[in-house]
């Protein structure tokens, strides 16, 4: 069951390789494959239990899937030593004044309409 | 014996057995710390792991292109990991297309935001060149930011790892951001750190609920977009002022 969601994962990812390098889009293979998988989930109707479990699998430990890659900042470790103040200072005042203003006009812009509850399972075990 | 010793060292150090045993036990290792610590922002799993594989790599000398490789199996789930966020998005699309309007001009600010402050901060301290066109695609995901580093003449590796550093800020410090400006709505929250931090925002999304964990999936997609198109035009912008 399992094997098989994987396979659609990496169809769909494959799909989005193929596009994204045919038209020469600046947006990589994954992210186009995420739009092909949620045009089929629309043209379906409805998620099989066994996509749903796949997902919920993969994304549960969406996190470990950076360790690989991230672990390469020792690599780097002399630039970011010359250079750290103004790097962090850099990383950490864009990164709190995107998230503030992201979510200031997400909330005053959608404010006139409640969230909805509708198929939410909002405060559930994580 | 010692020689033996060394043999199987030499053979076990560089292959993917060691290099994905070592990145799930320091992950378990983390996710375990920051349980026990009663989930404090500081002990995220990601960065506690990043340390703890780094420490273990420069102890025991073995090279990070080596450990890469070996470690090259769960690096690629990403992909799949990514096209996975289809499906929370699907079951939260109702409440997606009714504050369509609202994502997209939190969208676009909040891109130009990310790298436009990143960029004027990292100039105003004295930055190098390179260091600041590495740091502008900084809040897309990796591949899309490392994509854009490398169109504006930045060093695409070392965005990797600042992509990396500013998923882990905006995971530890967006959830203390949102008290401070008392953003509850998980909409808005999911969206806004999914935006500023990509896939380890959102994995922090996640822990708040599926709403916020879909809008979070959402933002990190639609702001992969947005900084392949806005961070080439706002380096060409300021091209003679700070570059």
């Amino acid at each position: 069951m399992v094997l098989k969601f994987l396979t659609v994962l990496l169809v769909c990812q494959l799909l989005g390789e193929v596009i994204s390098r045919a038209a020469s889009l600046p947006v990589p293979g994954a992210v186009i494959g995420m739009a092909v998988l949620f045009t089929g989930l629309i043209i379906r109707g409805a998620v099989p239990d066994g996509l749903q479990a796949t997902a919920d699998g993969l994304l549960a430990h969406l996190g470990l899937l950076f360790v690989p890659a991230g672990v390469g900042v020792m690599v780097y470790l002399p630039r970011i030593a010359d250079e750290y103040p103004a790097l962090l200072t850099a990383l950490i005042g864009s990164t709190v004044l995107a998230i503030a203003v992201t979510a200031l006009i997400v909330k005053g812009l959608a404010r006139a309409r409640p969230p909805d509850a509708r198929g939410s399972r909002d405060g559930a075990a994580p | 014996m010692t020689a033996r010793l060394a043999d199987l060292w030499a053979t076990l150090a560089t292959s993917p057995l060691t290099a994905l045993t070592f990145t799930l036990v320091a992950y378990q290792l983390g996710g375990w710390l920051y349980r026990v610590s009663g989930r404090w922002a500081l002990l995220n799993p990601v960065l506690l792991a990043i340390l703890t594989l780094a420490a273990v790599l420069w102890a025991t000398g073995i090279p990070y292109a080596a450990y890469f490789d070996g470690a090259q199996l769960v690096h690629f789930l990403l992909g799949p990991a990514t096209v996975a966020l289809a499906v929370p998005l699907y079951r939260q699309f109702h409440q997606v297309r009714r504050s369509a309007a609202a994502l997209l001009a939190a969208l676009v600010c909040g891109s130009l935001t990310a790298a436009g402050t990143a960029i004027a901060i990292g100039w105003l301290l004295g930055a190098s060149r390179e260091t600041l066109l590495s740091l502008a695609p900084k809040s897309a995901t990796t591949p899309i930011a490392m994509g854009v580093a490398e169109q504006v003449g930045g060093l695409p590796a070392l965005t990797a790892v600042l992509v990396i550093l500013t998923g882990i800020v905006g995971a530890v410090l967006g959830p203390m951001v949102l008290r401070l400006i008392r953003v509850k709505d998980p909409r808005a929250a999911g969206f806004a750190i999914g935006l500023a931090a990509h896939g380890i925002g959102t994995a922090r999304a996640f822990q708040m609920g599926e709403v916020a964990g879909a809008f979070s999936g959402l933002a990190m997609g639609l702001n992969g977009l947005a900084t392949a198109l806005l961070v080439p035009l706002l380096v060409a912008l300021l091209q003679g002022v700070v570059f």
